[in-house]
């Protein structure tokens, strides 16, 4: 089996219709699901990779229920545990493209630790966490994500947990591709699910998710056009930080700690807003960025953080197979011969 | 001095020390040189949790028994008949465990004031009198070592290292045991480090040539070789013959290997064991839970690879959740449980059966598992092979059963040919297999009742699946009530369909009234009484379960031609409960847990008083 690539001689001809299933697509009218969903079903056939090897592998959740309507391969699995599931594929599997789908409960959790550990390993697996700050399909508890003080029917006087930030926490885990996104922004969803397919080992892309059931409009201050331009950073590589409509905005190092900070762009000289670079060796860097937003959410960086290049754990385990299996070409007198070692005796 | 030779048919040996005196490698070593000579050998080691506990203390003692004989044997043997103690905690921890008049070889330099204060002893025993009724050796094991050793460039604590070789060396000559291997195994071990391999091999022909030359030692032992059936051999652990199964199962399914594993006592020797055999496309994952282990390893399986996990109780509770996942997705999966005092962390390097109960219920819903479980530790080989051809051929999770004992456990091996090994292909599914092109991932093949197993990457067959009730054939999803009654049923009803061997029983002369039933590791014991019995001129019948779910179909019709059915086991009585509650037998239940192995002489003695009262 050849390794899979992506972005490849496109010779094959698939559009969104070839990845829809004859499913009825049950999330509630309005989710922000639809949108990921859509997105995605447009832009795989970009990737030119036959849809046979394409898998789709999920938790629990809302958004678990994704592969079901991929016209793929898909395992729609148990809560928390996609990571591990995808890993033992990948790792036996190095031609299909693996994505896994999951929520902020669902990967933060009580599938935390496996999520930690697949970036860490830098699985070839592509992760999209759909944070919508709830938990939706168990009819509105707060999340792992949801804000301090948040008043769910769990806590009717406020949450007493403090959130994670998930782009923080993938950076903490070394991933090595780190990206967010926002449901309804498909552009930019297509063109962070892009460079995450093109990365080599695991992608760990968030995705902002509305819940218009149990969380309605928390991200309203990003995609509401009165406010959205102040509130967004938009990365790309290679330019410098500055936002806002009339790029009034710019990121600049803050002046004590080691992080950074937003100052109007007209009070510092051109030379102190920085320059946005994906591949920074040291996770500092993109740590920093993914420190920027404010509890209202303003001055939230989308786009990819970090995209740096390290071994994949699959790449080398299957390195280490094909060197060890290199000189084999009789496995079963291998095997006889395996048996037979040690100290052996003989009963005539 | 021409000593007089002594021929015997059995003999026990126990090697006990402190944690870090190296007996585990001593009781191999012997056990290897005998295994050479042809006797057949049952071995059990017996060591701490702790991996260097203080030393000298009772808890810090390890040690490892062999049994050797001219005959087939069954079990390592119930009590020693050698005893070597490298310090009074040594001799402390397994006095009680000696009959009359065996013999004892001591180490009297450990024999210390400080050291015998240490494990509670107010005099010393060697000196008290309170060992009049064994026949005691002291040897100063320690000091003659590091004697033997003055010409070596080596420090003191290098040169004492060296005893155990020394007891091996004198255990040797005491048995009349070949020497090659082992000298051939220390030049090996110590390859780097050719001082420290001399002076090894110097302390094995010193403790020889002392046996050879010192009084305390009158005569010396043969055990001629015992009768087995020709071929080559091997003398093999549980764990051992489980990792080789695995990967015979590889080569015989031409399937790659996936092994997920987290770290475990008593299982984590297959893991190590598995890590070295790359070259067979075994892949091995030291995950970083017991969940990603067997996520990892199904997920596996469902890009077609033979999945494998491999872990003890603990481990299977906490893998309960996915392998209902794989009773679900209908995906092939290999459970290895290697049984292990419990509840909770319970006692770790000690053996049990109480996970029965949880291989064939432990699971949330109607999840129907196969379970298999083997009886000793060359058995386990055979049954990884078991475990592999029923997961593959009936796309199920397997659990099977080891336990401690027979993990760490050896005995003999007759090494199989590769030829008479079960052919494992499998054939994946490749077109469509329903009405219009579709492809139905639920669709039964009329036999087996497994569904096709269809991989990622075949053309045309894209089709999704998960732990959501699915409709019979397409696998959508479905809450329909007659579909899920449906479902339940025929999930059950395929792992019930799933032909198993009869169970065999052994009743030499057909008079037997009472039947001892078994399952797993107490095999040896329980045909090491029966055989006990019978040479008394007691008629009893054995049989013993390698298949517990499902179970052979004759095994009801077997219990029945009994007047009574006993069924020893290292639980409360896990096994009894389903012979009694499914065929309504009045099994009397006997059961032991202190984290040990029946003895043959307890269970000779229990069934002499069952056969009392037929």
């Amino acid at each position: 089996m050849s390794e899979t690539s992506v972005g490849g001689p496109g010779r094959l001809t698939l559009s969104a219709k070839d990845f829809k299933t004859d499913q009825e697509v049950r999330w509630c009218p309005g989710c922000g699901d639809y949108a990921i969903l859509a997105t995605m079903q447009s832009f795989l056939p970009e990737l030119g990779i036959p849809k046979e090897r394409i898998v789709f592998i999920s938790g629990i959740g809302c958004s678990s229920r994704f592969p079901y309507y991929m016209d793929t391969y898909g395992v729609h699995s148990i809560h928390g545990r996609a990571p591990a599931i995808a890993t033992g594929l990948a790792t036996t599997r190095p031609d299909l493209s693996i994505w896994v789908v999951t929520g902020d409960g669902d990967a933060l959790s009580i599938g935390g630790n496996h999520l930690i550990h697949a970036l860490r390993r830098n699985v070839n697996i592509k992760i999209l966490l759909f944070n919508n700050r709830i938990y939706g399909l168990t009819k509105g508890q707060y999340s792992p994500t949801s804000e301090l003080g948040k008043i769910t029917k769990s806590t009717p006087v406020g949450s007493a947990d403090a959130p994670f930030n998930p782009v923080s926490l993938a950076l903490g885990a070394e991933a090595t591709f780190v990206a967010r996104a926002i449901d309804s922004d498909r552009k930019q969803l297509a063109t962070v699910l892009r460079a995450a397919a093109e990365h080599q080992g695991s992608a760990f892309v968030e995705i902002y998710q509305n819940c218009n059931i149990f969380n309605d409009g928390a991200f309203d201050i990003l995609k509401d056009p009165s406010s959205r331009d102040a509130a967004l950073i938009p990365l790309e590589h290679g330019r410098p930080l500055t936002f806002g409509r009339e790029n009034q905005s710019a990121v600049v190092r803050a002046p004590s700690g080691f992080g950074l900070t937003v100052r109007p762009t007209s009070e510092v000289s051109p030379d102190e807003i920085i320059v946005h670079d994906e591949t920074i060796a040291d996770p500092a860097y993109a740590f920093a960025l993914s420190r920027l937003p404010q509890a209202d959410l303003s001055h939230t960086p989308v786009g990819v953080f970090r995209r740096v290049s390290r071994p994949t754990y699959d790449g080398l385990v299957r390195e280490q197979i094909a060197t060890a299996a290199a000189d084999v070409t009789d496995r079963e007198a291998e095997l006889a011969k395996l048996l037979n070692s040690g100290d052996t005796w003989t009963i005539l | 001095m021409t000593k007089q030779v002594r021929q015997l048919d059995r003999v026990v040996i126990r090697f006990a020390g402190d944690s870090g005196d190296g007996m585990q490698l001593t009781g191999d070593r012997f056990t290897s040189e005998t295994a050479q000579l042809g006797n057949d050998i049952s071995t059990l080691p017996n060591f701490p949790a702790e991996i260097r506990a203080p030393a000298g203390t009772l808890p810090g003692v390890s040690s490892f028994q062999v049994a050797f004989a001219d005959y087939d044997i069954l079990t390592p043997g119930d009590a020693p008949n050698v005893l070597v103690a490298m310090n009074p905690a040594a001799l402390k921890a397994n006095l009680a465990d000696l009959p009359r008049g065996a013999d004892i070889i001591v180490n009297t330099d450990e024999f210390t004031k400080r050291n015998l204060a240490r494990v509670g002893y107010d005099s010393n025993p060697l000196e008290d009198g309170s060992l009049a009724g064994y026949s005691l050796h002291p040897v100063p094991l320690t000091s003659l070592t590091v004697n033997a050793l003055a010409g070596f460039d080596i420090s003191k604590k290098e040169a004492e290292r060296a005893k155990n070789m020394f007891a091996l060396g004198l255990l040797c000559w005491l048995y009349s045991r070949p020497h090659e291997s082992t000298i051939q195994f220390l030049r090996q071990k110590f390859a780097r480090r050719p001082e420290i391999a001399q002076a090894n091999i110097a302390a094995f022909q010193a403790g020889w040539n002392f046996g050879e030359t010192t009084e305390s030692f009158a005569v010396r032992y043969e055990v001629k070789p015992a009768q087995m059936p020709p071929g080559n051999y091997r003398n093999i652990t549980g764990n051992m013959a489980l990792a080789l199964g695995l990967v015979a199962a590889g080569v015989r399914s031409k399937l790659p290997v996936f092994l997920g594993a987290y770290p475990i006592t008593p299982a984590s020797d297959i893991l190590h064991e598995l890590s070295k055999h790359k070259k067979f496309n075994v892949t091995t994952m030291q995950a970083e839970d017991e969940i990603a282990a067997v996520g990892a390893a199904l997920g596996a399986s469902y890009g077609g690879a033979l999945g494998v996990t491999t872990t003890s109780g603990p481990g299977v509770a906490l893998k309960g959740e996915t392998i209902s996942l794989a009773v679900a997705l209908e995906l092939p999966l290999v459970v290895i449980d290697v049984q292990r005092a419990g509840p909770s962390t319970g006692m770790p390097t000690k053996t049990e059966q109480a996970d029965l109960n949880m291989a064939l219920f432990g699971r949330h819903g109607e999840a129907p598992a196969v379970v298999l479980a083997a009886c000793s530790p060359a058995d386990c080989f055979s049954m990884a092979l078991e475990a592999a051809r029923i997961a593959l051929t009936y796309r199920t999770p397997v659990i099977l059963l080891s336990d401690g004992y027979i993990a760490n456990g050896s005995e003999p091996w007759l090494l199989p040919d590769i030829a008479d090994l079960p052919d494992l292909t499998v054939t994946f599914a490749t077109e469509p297999n329903g009405p219009d092109g579709r492809f139905l991932p639920y669709l039964r093949d009329p036999v087996t009742l497994a569904r096709p197993w269809a991989v990622p990457g075949t053309p045309g067959l894209e089709h999704r699946i998960g732990g959501l009730e699915k409709a019979d054939k397409t696998g959508d999803i479905s809450y329909d009530p007659a579909n899920h009654d449906f479902m339940v049923r025929t999930r059950a009803a395929r792992i019930e369909a799933i032909p198993v061997p009869d169970v065999t029983v052994d009743d030499p002369d057909g008079t037997a009234r009472v039947l001892v039933l078994g399952w797993g590791s107490t095999y040896g014991p329980i045909g090491a009484a029966c055989r006990a019995l019978r040479q008394r001129g007691l008629a009893v019948a054995q049989a013993h379960l390698r298949h517990l779910n499902p179970l052979p179909k004759n095994l009801g019709q077997v219990l029945r031609a009994y007047d009574r059915v006993v069924i020893p086991e290292m639980n409360l009585g896990q096994l009894a409960h389903v012979i009694r509650s499914r065929y309504l037998v009045d099994a009397i239940s006997y059961n032991q847990v202190r984290g040990l192995p029946f003895t043959a002489a307890e269970l000779e003695s229990m069934l002499e008083e069952v056969l009392k009262n037929v």
